[in-house]
Parts: structure tokens; sequence; C-alpha cells
């Protein structure tokens, strides 16, 4: 088992054709997804490595019957490319892209809510699940299948904390890059719900940044809603307040969505913190008990 | 990005909202010229920069002549100003905003925010204007009263009717509140903000509303269809090393230690700078060089950082994913070489081909330190940057 996405999990690609498009399907290809056609407009009715491209979603969607689609079209058309998935009858949408206005979000958002998709990103890694389907630009040779569940807002970060449950003899159930922009497809909560009812995931890691309260909330839910064990790490102790650092939702503003505020709820939710980030794997030994590689 | 005082106000005077008459001006001559032309006997000088706290530092003046206006403008322009939001040095004052004066009964506050949890646009308004919101909303929070927009319907008039109620207003301050909202909310979703806040929003003593002050900040993903708003930027309002970064697409925030830090991914960036500090070093900067670390671009990194007298030594730490940490390794040494880096760098390689990139740094010949883990790479360059011992 595992979250979002298995070995069956059918995907197509918006952008498809484009140079990112291209890059990460030949990788996603020849780490084991089941990639089955991708989009662009304009292009359909030919070949693209190996896949039939389509001119329109709705049109993949009914030719393939795609669960999932992953979109690495630039910014300024994401809001239409996440609309024109949802309104084709697609379930899951990952996108990649970062760099899109916050308004063109919150109708994407409000949009996928009503149509009952989850939406994962944007401005994020993608979706994983080690050994079965890769949807997004992740490396996948650090995975090893197993027992812990990633979800985070930063790509890099879910990297680190992979290797090290990796480098442990632990494997991840699936990870999930929620992003790390101010309106998220999927929350912190989203991705904990689906953890704690995965058979397969044995133990969380949780890794947020400075900015918002997402975190904060994910703490609330923990305490009420989650049974297994939760490693968690902040980045961003240092950063000074009112300045946007690198994600656009990494900011500290009116003196909210500090470092330590986040640290605090989530110890107060029985989490395990961890201050440094190179103590993910030794964090999750101690509340596990698992012993190492 | 934000704006100026003067800016916010041309946009709201452009969308029908009620501002001051007024002119931003660059002399003392024109400030004089300003006073005029509005006309009347008294005018508020105010002058310009990205930050609050003016008043209170001298940045605002009631003046009652066209000489007391010149003799403002020829105080402040050229020289910076420090208010308790800005750092040690000030920002520099380069306009000044003369308007007529508005003499004030009430003051209100009306703010639209990007609320996170909600994912709505909020509109927020209280009859506590003037002060500190933030202090409102910690002490009394039942006094800011809101109006959270559907993103698929926009704001609705009703909503700016009930606003007013709720705050007190009567008669034709009611339908003047009514068209604020409205126009604000177009103001808002038009040229894509990311906050507008008019505090204070007066009551005249006649009994109108006015706009007295204007903050906008700007979604910075929206610029690119934003090309009106990108013309009113001003660099001269932020760090230089921070506008030099941005040209080359490289996240960059100065701050105050001696351990300069380039680092691929923002998260891993500022988890970098925080290792840094739990192993008892100050971080010089956040550097986010981004996914492609080419030679060029960390090359132009190297400049940056080095650019602060602070740092004593560099820590490179990158993860190469699809990246080969080898070409990493190679672009370190050449922009080490093509830059003349003094300080000692220490690098931290991990991902693809991490092995061959250590073996690639220690046959440089120059001084350049290979870690073989994060946590060694923060022990290594807080001690490398205290001159080698501790």
């Amino acid at each position: 088992m595992s979250i979002l996405i298995n070995r069956d999990t059918k995907v197509i690609c918006q952008g498809f054709t484009g140079s990112q498009g291209t890059f990460h399907s030949e990788q996603a290809i020849a780490y084991g997804t089941k990639l089955v056609g991708g989009v662009t407009p304009g292009k359909g009715g030919q070949m693209h490595l190996g896949l039939p491209v389509f001119n329109t979603v709705q049109e993949a969607f009914d030719k393939t019957e795609a669960d999932a689609s992953v979109i690495y079209v630039p910014a300024p058309y994401c809001k239409d490319s996440i609309l024109e998935a949802a309104d084709a009858g697609i379930k899951l949408i990952v996108c990649i892209t970062e760099g899109i206005p916050t308004l063109d979000m919150l109708v994407a958002k409000e949009k996928c809510d009503q149509l009952d998709v989850c939406l994962v990103g944007p401005n994020c890694p993608g979706v994983i699940t080690p050994g079965e389907c890769k949807i997004g630009i992740m490396p996948g040779h650090i995975h090893l299948p197993g027992k812990v569940g990633i979800v985070s807002r930063s790509g890099t970060l879910t990297y680190e904390a992979v290797k090290q449950t990796t480098d442990h003899g632990f494997g991840q159930s699936s990870c999930v890059g929620i992003g790390g922009d101010p309106i998220p497809g999927s929350s912190f909560i989203d991705i904990l719900c689906m953890f704690e009812a995965d058979p397969a995931t044995e133990a969380i890691v949780m890794i947020g940044e400075i900015g918002g309260t997402a975190e904060e909330e994910a703490a609330a839910f923990i305490k009420q809603r989650v049974s297994k064990p939760v490693v968690a790490y902040i980045a961003g102790v240092t950063a000074p307040p009112g300045k946007r650092m690198g994600h656009a939702g990494a900011i500290i503003s009116g003196g909210k969505g500090t470092a330590d505020e986040k640290f605090a709820a989530l110890n107060e939710a029985g989490v395990k913190t961890v201050r440094s980030l190179a103590d993910i794997g030794e964090g999750l030994s101690e509340i596990t008990g698992w012993s190492s590689l | 990005m934000n704006l100026h005082e003067y800016q916010a106000k041309a946009l709201f005077a452009e969308y029908g909202l009620p501002v001051s008459r007024g002119r931003a001006v660059d002399s003392p001559e024109q400030a004089a010229a300003a006073v005029a032309d509005i006309g009347g006997d008294r005018w508020v000088v105010k002058a310009q920069v990205h930050a609050g706290g003016r008043g209170k530092a001298g940045g605002v003046k009631l003046v009652k002549s066209g000489e007391e206006a010149a003799a403002f403008a020829e105080q402040w322009l050229g020289k910076n100003l420090v208010t308790y939001q800005t750092d040690a040095i000030g920002q520099p004052v380069s306009k000044i905003l003369v308007e007529s004066c508005t003499d004030i009964d009430q003051e209100l506050y009306l703010g639209v925010v990007l609320d996170r949890t909600t994912r709505r646009v909020v509109f927020m308004a209280s009859t506590e204007g003037g002060v500190e919101i933030e202090k409102v909303a910690e002490e009394t929070p039942e006094k800011i009263l809101k109006a959270p927009i559907d993103p698929l319907t926009g704001a609705q008039a009703y909503q700016g009717r009930e606003l007013a109620f709720q705050l007190g207003l009567q008669g034709e301050q009611v339908k003047q509140f009514s068209h604020l909202f409205t126009g604000l909310a177009a103001l808002f979703q038009d040229l894509d903000l990311a906050l507008l806040e008019i505090n204070p929003l007066v009551i005249t003593t006649e009994g109108n509303l006015h706009c007295l002050d204007g903050k906008i900040n700007i979604d910075g993903n929206a610029l690119y269809r934003q090309p009106k708003l990108r013309a009113m930027h001003d660099p001269s309002q932020e760090d230089e090393r921070e506008s030099q970064a941005a040209n080359w697409e490289l996240n960059y925030v100065a701050l105050d230690g001696n351990i300069g830090c380039m680092v691929n991914g923002a998260g891993l960036a500022m988890g970098t700078m925080d290792i840094v500090q739990l192993n008892g070093g100050r971080p010089a900067n956040f550097l986010d060089v981004g996914g492609g670390a080419t030679r060029e671009r960390v090359s132009e990194a190297f400049k940056i950082i080095l650019s602060d007298q602070n740092v004593a030594a560099v820590l490179v730490n990158i993860f190469g994913g699809i990246v080969r940490c080898d070409l990493i390794a190679e672009g370190v040494i050449g922009a080490v070489q093509e830059v003349g880096v003094k300080v000692p760098v220490v690098v931290r390689l991990e991902g693809n081909n991490a092995e061959l990139g250590r073996e690639v740094l220690a046959g440089s010949g120059l001084n350049i330190i290979a870690a073989n883990s994060l946590s060694d790479a923060a022990e290594k360059v807080v001690v490398a940057a205290s001159g080698g011992s501790r």
C-alpha cells in the first residue's frame, strides 16, 4: 500500500513536449511510472517518447482513462491547465511549476475542492511511491521502498529526509511535496490523514518552514487524529521577519509564522521535533525503536 | 513588491476613491510650487520611504507655507529616514508627498489581506484606526470585522454594506464605504495585490470618508502581467545585494553573521542557516542558487556573498538530485578561481555522483574543504570562520 499513487496509477503529462515535460517524463518512464500520454495543444496526433500526444486533457482522459495528471506548463498558464484537468475528470493533479500568481491559485484550489479533485503543489517536487510510481522532479535513485511517510513544504529538504530514511534502511511508503506557496493544493492535514489510514506507513516525517500557520494546524490535527509516530523539522529559525525566504509562502509577517511557534505547537502535540535537519533519521530511530542499518 | 504611499494614492484616485489633493516632488522648489498649486492654508508633507513609523521619526510634518514645505524637502531629500521598521541606516528619501490637510473627526482601519488558512482574500475593518493593527488583533480581536471574498464570485456590494453598518457608519457614509469597498476589491483583483492597507481611513469633520494613508504590496509572482506596476518599482528602497541577486534570479537575503551560505533549494538554504547557528556560527545570508547550479550562477552567487565584508568563510551545500555533483564541483572550482575567493570555502555535496564530486574538490589544490556530511560541513565552516580554531 501507499498513498495517492501506486504501480497501477495511469499518468498523463500537461506540457509534455516542452523541455521540462520531456526531461522529467523520460525520468518517470525509466523509473517505471505508468505514463500513458501527454497533452500539448496543437500537437495532438503526434507521438512523443513513444506515447500519444493529445490536444486537450478531455481527449487524453477519454482515450487513456488516466488517474493523474502532472503539470509542467509555465506559471502564466497553470490556472488554465489545472482547471482543464479538473473539468476533464482527472482526480489527482500534481502541479510542479513555481511562480503561479496567488489569485490564480485561489480560484484553481476552490474549483478543485468543488469537483472533489486532489491537487498537490504547486511549487513542489511532486509525489513518489518508491519502486512503483514517480510523478514529479525528485531524483528516483535516493528512494527505497519502505515504511516512512514523508510530507514537506520544501523540495531539497524532502530529499534530505529521504536520504536519511534510506541510509537508515527504513525506506519510504510515499513522499509528498506539498510545495512552498501560500496557497497549496493539499495541506499537511490532507496528507497526514492519508498516511494515518495507510497500512504501509508506520511512521511519518513532516517538514515545515516559516510562514503561515499550516504547521500549527497540523499539530492540532496530529494531537487529535494521528496515532502513528511523527518526527518534525521546521526550517527557518534564523530567518529574519518580513523577508521572503525564497518560497513565496516562507515569510514571517506581523510577528506570525515563526519557527519557534511551530516547534512549540508540534512539541505540545506530542510530536518528536528535531532542531537539526541532519537528525531526522536519528529522531525516527528514537521514537520508533527501529534499529538502523 | 511594495509601493510608495504616493503611488498607492495615485492608484486609489484612478479607481475613484477619496484621497487628498497632492503631488510627489523631488526638489524644494517643486515642494513650494506644489503648495501654491494645491491651495488652502495648511499642507502635510511626507517623506516617501517603504517603511511605517514615519511620523514618529520626523518624516511627516504639517506646514503652513511654501517656505516651510521647501525647508522640509531640503531637510529630507537625499537623506535616509530611520524608523522603528527600518534598520539603523534607514531608507533613502528621494520623493516628498505634498498634500492638502485633512481635518479628522475619527480614525478607522481598512485592510485587504490574503488569509492562507481559509484560502480567501479577506477585508478587515476596525473602528480602531491609526494604531498598529497587529496590536488590535492581539488584544481586542473582537474589534476587527472581517468579510471573506469568494474567489469564484468576487466581492459583493452587500458585504461592503454589512461592514459599514457594523462600523457604525450612517447615512451617506454607508454609501461612501460601499463605494470604497467595491473599488478596493476591484483594485486588489485587477492589480494582483498581496496586501492593501488604509490606516487610517478617516471620517473628516465634514463627515466624509477619506483615505489618509495607503500601503500596497504586490504579488511578485504576478508582476509579469502588471507592466504598469513593474514600472513603479523603486530599487533604492531595497538592499543593493538583494536587487543584484534578483537580476540573476538568485534568492538572496542579507543577514548579520559572518558565514556566507550558498545552497540549492529555499528550504535547504534555511535549514543550512539553522544548522550553522546550531553549531555556534552566525549565517551572513540566505542564498538559493536554484535547481540549475551552473558555473555561471555559482560565480555570481560567490560575488554577491563576498561583497558582504563580514563574510569570513563560505559554506556551499548542494543536494544534487538530478544534476551531477562532479559537475557542480567543477562549477565551484571554476567560480572560486574566477572570482578570486580569499576566504575558506567548505563544500558539502550530496546525491548524484557525490563521491566523485568530493574527489574533484580534493584534487583542485585550492582552499576548498570537502565535508562528508551536513553536520560535518557546519562544524568545519564555523571553525574556518573563526580563523581555524575555536
